[in-house]
């Protein structure tokens, strides 16, 4: 174990992020990465945020939730409101606050009778929430009913959502390796064992589940920030499906697979933009064929690691 | 000297069935218990009233807690885990998808004082208290002799190490009460035998009030000092391996003898 946050492995961790960061930056400028693929490039980020957040619920948690699409337009409206009233920075981050405010609110509300639910029927419920909440933003004046809030000021700039994407890593990451963490992972394995070890899994369950609210919510406020527009159409259950299809696709408990498939449907997506039809029996196809071939996801449960690697490295010295 | 846990006319019913039939029962601290009795007595039942995975249908359940006697029947089995209760379970049920040493510091999670903030943050708490868990957690991976093993997934472990690991768990939780659930079924001699040995150890080193379920007799009636028949949810019998040996009634419970 370490003693500090100064390791190897972080230090490693941080040149990488700022060598993706300064590249794509670097393409942006020079226009290699036009408008057009810029949307792209955004969209793989509020993803990659989302993915993220409900592998901490899912893969970690072994709690089924297909409510993810409710918290990002909970966070997507309370910073479209907000930012249109207040268009500056501080607006922004009231927005962010609002929404991590009702977020929280709504995860407690919806998980505290709902996590002793278990698989389909947790996800039933939380599919019911995400409904609900898209109906509540379609019928009410402050969200501009079903045509949406529009001129919503672009304050998500690239480094605001790079920073965004580096605290969901972060955080849910951090999670995953902590005690809280390894009780999520205990009580996916086995609830009675966590229970009987000491675990009040209801508290874990509910922790998780907020946490992931919390970034989706996050991801929503910079979704709405970043392309003038948000209407409630936009936060269906398709949205909640694309985002299972990137954590199931990638592999359940692993956050690293999360980001790359994100990354990957994300490129699909923009590749095959002119066949939505035959998109969706892609996807339909890919699945069924992963389900059959790869049932853990891409990577199963593979990290990337630089502790592994600089491990190996020093391995390697000394046989030399 | 008070009893550190106490039954008192504990029944538990399914149904139409009593799988725990008014059962009454004390324990000095420091005992060694053996629970035998035939397939289907309660045994298993008894422990999961014991442990909070069941709710008792009448009767109370105290437990020694800081001097005082506290009731602990109904409790969920996290409250009655932070009190000091560990077990093991007789169909082995350990985090299959984690690591030896991993299966460990998931049982030391009631002593560990960082939350989910120094977690995210990475706070120097953080380091502190995982530094520690990692060191207790390899010393008690030692005692049972799977230290070599530390980094192996659990559900690769041969059965009878499999076991063992499960005890390693039960004792990082630091109990005063631990509860084995058949710890020898499926081992043979030589593993029962060091296990024998194990329990021993353990319960002295520890200051551990044993209670296990066995059939294997050979084993409850040499390292036991009390024992405790069940039989269709009743407690027939109980005393020393010597009296149970003789006792009309756990003959003819076990033979089916007419006396």
């Amino acid at each position: 174990m370490p003693k500090s946050i100064f390791t190897k492995e972080n230090l490693c961790w941080v040149i990488l992020s700022a060598i993706l960061f300064g590249v794509l930056t670097l393409l942006m400028q020079v226009g290699i990465i036009n408008s057009y693929y810029k949307i792209t490039l955004f969209n793989i980020c509020i993803n990659i945020m989302l993915a993220v957040s409900l592998n901490l619920v899912i893969g970690i948690c072994g709690q089924f939730s297909l409510g993810h699409a409710g918290f990002m337009c909970i966070g997507a409206y309370s910073a479209g409101v907000i930012t249109k009233m207040i268009p500056n920075y501080g607006g922004l981050l009231l927005g962010i606050l609002a929404g991590f405010a009702i977020s929280a609110v709504a995860a407690l509300i919806v998980s505290v009778p709902t996590l002793r639910l278990k698989g389909d029927y947790l996800a039933i419920a939380t599919l019911g929430f995400a409904e609900i909440i898209r109906i509540l933003v379609q019928n009410m004046t402050i969200t501009n009913g079903a045509a949406g809030l529009s001129g919503i000021p672009a304050l998500t700039t690239w480094p605001i959502l790079i920073l965004g994407v580096v605290i969901a890593i972060v955080v849910c990451s951090n999670v995953m390796r902590s005690a809280p963490g390894r009780a999520c992972l205990a009580i996916q394995d086995d609830e009675i064992a966590a229970e009987a070890m000491g675990i009040n899994t209801t508290k874990y369950k509910v922790l998780a589940f907020v946490i992931g609210a919390l970034i989706a919510s996050l991801a929503g406020a910079l979704f709405a920030c970043s392309f003038y527009v948000i209407k409630p159409s936009q936060f269906t259950f398709n949205r909640s499906i694309d985002i299972l299809v990137m954590v199931v696709f990638g592999g359940m408990g692993s956050m690293t697979s999360s980001v790359l498939a994100a990354i990957a449907i994300g490129l699909l997506n923009t590749i095959l933009q002119n066949f939505t039809d035959l998109r969706m029996i892609i996807y339909g196809l890919a699945l069924v064929i992963m389900m059959i071939f790869k049932p853990n996801g891409l990577l199963g449960k593979r990290e990337l690691s630089f502790k592994k690697i600089l491990a190996k490295r020093e391995a390697g010295k000394e046989a030399s | 000297m008070e009893p550190i846990l106490q039954v008192k006319n504990l029944s538990r019913h399914f149904g139409g069935l009593t799988a725990v039939a008014n059962v009454s029962l004390e324990i000095q601290p420091g005992e060694l218990i053996g629970l035998i009795g035939p397939n289907g007595a309660g045994k298993t039942t008894l422990f999961n009233l014991l442990t909070g995975v069941y709710e008792p249908s009448e009767g109370l359940i105290e437990m020694e807690v800081d001097g005082k006697p506290t009731q602990i029947g109904g409790l969920p089995p996290y409250k009655i885990t932070a009190l000091g209760v560990a077990r093991t379970f007789q169909n082995i049920r350990l985090f299959k998808e984690m690591t030896v040493l991993e299966n460990v510091k998931v049982a030391m999670h009631r002593n560990i004082r960082y939350g989910v903030m120094s977690a995210i943050l990475r706070l120097p708490r953080y380091y502190s208290e995982e530094r520690w868990v990692q060191e207790k957690a390899c010393e008690y991976l030692k005692e049972v002799g799977l230290y070599a093993k530390r980094n192996e997934m659990a559900v690769n472990l041969p059965y009878g190490e499999q076991r063992k690991l499960e005890i390693a768990r039960a004792l990082a939780i630091q109990p005063k009460i631990l509860y084995l659930d058949e710890p020898a079924a499926g081992m043979n001699p030589q593993e029962t035998a060091e296990l024998t040995e194990l329990i021993h150890r353990i319960r002295k080193k520890y200051g551990l009030t044993v209670i296990l379920i066995e059939h294997d007799m050979s084993l409850v009636m040499k390292i036991c000092e009390r024992i405790f028949v069940l039989d269709y949810g009743k407690l027939i019998a109980s005393g020393t391996p010597e009296e149970i040996r003789k006792n009309e009634f756990v003959i003819k419970a076990y033979l089916g003898e007419e006396i």
